[in-house]
């Protein structure tokens, strides 16, 4: 390995005469954990794009209902003259979160971060099974290539709600133009089942993988609990994978059969829908929201603990200090992977569950509160008494702990079942998971490409560019959704196309206006993070191995790594946190740094 | 710098109380942005315990948001001279905030527990200890709401049933017990006004109930996405004195009579 730690490498280490064939092998069907990694950086990354113009349609129809979208309207919806149809609207956000929750979350955390980060920070030369890594990449393209022909034939796009609630979603005849077959193609409700299925294949060979390697190629010296909190994260991210996607991948093959076949898995006996065939029933549409949300509440976790992770990585490595109760923090992110198997019915509160299910939910749901509290409690414990450098990494870390405060607590009104009772399907839910996942997930996923771009690249992305992108995006995010708690407690619901026909609802546009001339900003935003991004890759300035100053065994390889990722078999003499120790005379420890020869020098391990 | 963004983080705290506080001492531009008046007896235990939470997260949000914002104005690495405290964390305090937290989140769950019974398992019952029976029966379907009243003899089902479409007339100030299913697809039956929410299903059967105290005429909103046409799903609930309702009843089937089809002698089919 002949890798040097100008960031030049990475361009030149193939450079003479590489042939078609091997550019495929190292760009396209790698095996390299990080060119996987980069490559769902990139894939969501563009899909990103597309979830959050969906978004501005949505935006748009309920600022300026039935109104000229300028610009794109023409170009997206020319039949309708430039207007949003109803029929539209249902395909804009049930798309706006398929492509956000499936295309951008999930893949991004696991796929990219995941895949880039697990080996290097465990000290391993790749994954356990690079095949797989690569078939886990791969395997989002059937996903992609059928999200996107179901754009194509009408209604354009499911409109299920990215929940699919059946009969709406199982039966064709129930959305217009919503068939099984638009000629060879599957309508696009069947599409979306297939790319839902794909990504869970894809997700399901990422996590095997990852579970196997964190369990197995841990460099010598890299305990359990001497791991980064990000590798935690992604370790129980993975298990929570691995036993809830089972169970979303058989419901919606049973979707799929209900819906192609006849079956009646969620079709209650004789059930007609607009002149439909009678159902041959004999099963219960509450059926699919139980399977559903089996796997999809427990899918929130997994689009939040690994941002947790990345977060607690960097607040410690800015604070220049360790984390603050490492062990809690490694707990609290099992308890909410265990209680998050048993909250999923607080989805269901008014959905015609038993009511008295509704209580142990309740109860359930509270108490997942608690490890989230203790999380926070330790970011503000770890800030405490640093030194801390505002850099844009840091900044948007912390705006994760800023923002997650407000996420999790809108959280416990809906936890509590009566007055989930009033607020359930509004817009207070909808700004409860914004929180989470836009203003938490999204701003954590932000800071960890500032965080490790240099590693990815071998260089930097400018700083004040980066500073500039956080301020507005923070302002712009609160801006947006601060205020659907309000419309929330007015009990402004979602998913309507026109709610102003609604007396109780009319006077409540000024503030959608507001709200969708912020979200325009926060788009419009994100193109100085996406200028930031492509010029640093070909333009930044070169860094060495480990620019931030931190401690975990990421920092010690070549930037860019190459193949194989270190240049010397790592040894882990410690946990990644110790910043500032008085062993060392700089404020970094790194984990393979071996202790100072004198034993004076030496600290005693604390008990706590 | 660190100075700017400390106060940023400031902000969090102060702005986010003020988006709730405006609203709710009812200032422009947010007059009406709060909780719509609650005509429902039931239904003040839903205010009250969404304000009590309110305002115990609310002091959590704000206690949060000015440790964050006093830590990184105190311990900004431009300004601070001091080492960093070279700690692991504290056993002491985990424990403390792992049992204050339990313990107040399990004292909403048992506080709550009744009002939930009360809204969704304990349906009024009739002054002979029966449950009450339901005043209509409501069927959604795409995109309209079905009434079909009892009507005088209180069995539905039965000929002198009226019939109504997007229109629910009811008498205020007693129980109302309404049973509400779906003919198609799943929809929600959602009254703001009166605190009640519940998802219609098709193949279930449900019941609501609530006790208005005031007349006037509030929106029927569908809360639960039934299609393309779920946003025009809407009806309105009118509450009326109860000789007034008996007297609209009448009418209405009355009307209906009128309005029925009958074939006259040798016409067509």
């Amino acid at each position: 390995m002949s890798a040097v730690a100008t960031g030049q490498d990475f361009a030149h280490e193939h450079e003479p005469a590489m042939d078609v064939g091997t550019f495929i092998r190292t760009y396209v069907f790698s095996l390299d954990h990080k060119i996987i990694g980069l490559q769902f950086l990139f894939s969501t990354l563009l899909w990103f794009f597309v979830g959050g113009l969906l978004a501005l349609g949505i935006r748009w129809q309920l600022a300026w209902p039935w109104s000229d979208m300028p610009i794109i309207g023409r170009m997206l919806f020319s039949a309708e003259g430039g207007q949003i149809s109803p029929e539209f609207y249902t395909t804009l956000f049930t798309m706006h979160a398929t492509v956000m929750i499936f295309f951008v979350i999930i893949p991004i955390l696991a796929g990219a971060f995941g895949n880039f980060l697990i080996p290097l920070m465990i000290g391993a030369d790749d994954m356990a099974f690079p095949t797989l890594n690569m078939l886990s990449y791969w395997f989002m393209w059937p996903a992609f290539i059928c999200i996107g022909l179901s754009f194509l034939t009408p209604p354009y796009g499911a409109g299920g709600g990215w929940t699919s609630y059946p009969p709406l979603s199982a039966v064709p005849e129930a959305a217009p133009g919503s068939a099984a077959w638009v000629g060879w193609i599957p309508g696009p409700q069947t599409m979306w089942l297939l790319g839902i299925t794909f990504v869970g294949v894809s997700s399901m060979m990422g996590s095997v993988n990852y579970m196997t390697t964190i369990i197995q190629m841990r460099a010598p010296g890299m305990t359990m609990f001497r791991l980064p909190l990000t590798i935690w994260a992604m370790f129980i991210t993975a298990i929570l994978q691995a036993f809830a996607l089972p169970v979303l991948t058989a419901a919606g093959f049973m979707q799929l059969m209900d819906r192609v076949l006849g079956t009646g898995f969620f079709l209650p006996e004789g059930l007609v829908v607009n002149n439909s065939l009678p159902a041959t029933g004999g099963g219960q549409p509450l059926l699919w929201q139980h399977l559903f949300w089996f796997y999809s509440h427990p899918a929130v976790y997994i689009m939040i603990l690994p941002a947790m992770g990345m977060v607690s990585d960097i607040i410690a490595c800015f604070s220049r200090k360790p984390i603050f109760g490492y062990k809690p923090m490694v707990y609290s992110i099992s308890g909410i992977a265990g209680l998050g198997f048993i909250v999923w019915g607080h989805h269901m509160f008014v959905s015609g569950m038993n009511p008295l299910l509704g209580m142990t939910f309740m109860v359930s749901t509270m108490m997942i509160a608690l490890p989230s509290a203790v999380k926070v409690f330790n970011w503000l414990g770890t800030v405490w008494g640093g030194k801390i450098q505002f850099t844009t990494p840091m900044l948007f870390a912390l705006s994760f702990v800023s923002m997650f405060i407000i996420g999790g607590l809108s959280g416990i009104f809906m936890a509590a079942t009566p007055v989930d009772i009033f607020i359930h399907d509004t817009y207070f839910i909808v700004a409860h998971f914004h929180y989470v996942l836009f203003a938490g997930t999204a701003m954590a996923v932000m800071g960890a490409i500032y965080f490790w771009f240099p590693k990815m690249f071998g260089r930097m992305m400018d700083e004040n560019l980066g500073k500039i992108h956080f301020f507005l995006t923070f302002i712009f995010l609160n801006g947006t959704f601060f205020t659907m708690h309000i419309l929330g407690a007015v009990g402004f619901p979602r998913r309507l196309a026109d709610p102003y026909d609604y007396e109780t609802f009319r006077h409540l546009q000024p503030m959608n206006q507001f709200m969708t001339i912020c979200a325009i900003g926060m788009v419009a935003t994100q193109i100085l993070f996406a200028y930031n991004f492509i010029r640093s890759i070909f333009f930044g300035t070169p860094v060495g191995r480990n620019p931030w100053g931190a401690n975990s065994l990421e920092w010690t390889a070549p930037s860019p790594p190459g193949h194989g990722n270190f240049d010397f078999q790592p040894i882990v003499y410690r946990g990644p946190y110790e910043y500032g120790s008085p062993e060392v005379d700089t404020d970094f420890y790194p984990q393979n740094q071996p202790p100072p020869s004198d034993p004076a020098r030496r600290v005693k391990p604390e008990h706590h | 710098m660190g100075r700017f963004w400390s106060i940023l983080f400031l902000l969090v705290p102060v702005l986010g109380v003020a988006c709730f506080v405006w609203p709710m001492l009812d200032l422009w531009p947010m007059r009406g942005h709060w909780l719509p008046a609650n005509i429902n007896d039931h239904g003040a235990v839903i205010d009250n315990l969404f304000l009590f939470i309110l305002v115990l997260t609310g002091v959590i949000f704000v206690a949060t948001g000015l440790a964050l914002f006093w830590f990184l104005w105190k311990y900004d690495a431009a300004r601070n001279p001091q080492p960093v405290a070279f700690t692991h964390g504290s056993h002491t305090l985990e424990v403390v905030w792992s049992i204050i937290p339990a313990a107040t989140l399990v004292f909403i769950a048992i506080y709550q527990m009744n009002a939930w019974a009360d809204a969704k398992m304990k349906r009024p019952k009739s002054p002979d200890g029966r449950l009450r029976p339901p005043i209509a029966e409501i069927t959604a379907r795409q995109f309209e709401w079905r009434v079909r009243y009892a009507g005088e003899d209180g069995a539905l089902g039965t000929a002198d049933d009226v019939f109504t479409v997007n229109d629910l007339h009811l008498p205020v100030s007693e129980e109302i017990v309404l049973s509400i299913k779906s003919q198609d697809v799943l929809h929600s039956f959602f009254l703001p006004n009166l605190r009640v929410k519940q998802d219609v299903v098709p193949g279930m059967k449900q019941f609501v109930w609530f006790r208005p105290n005031k007349t006037g005429a509030y929106d029927i909103v569908c809360a639960e996405l039934c299609g393309w046409g779920h946003y025009k799903m809407r009806g309105r609930v009118t509450f009326v004195g109860r000789e007034e309702f008996d007297l609209w009843l009448r009418q209405a089937r009355t009307d209906q009579e009128r309005a029925e089809f009958k074939p006259t002698v040798g016409g067509a089919e």
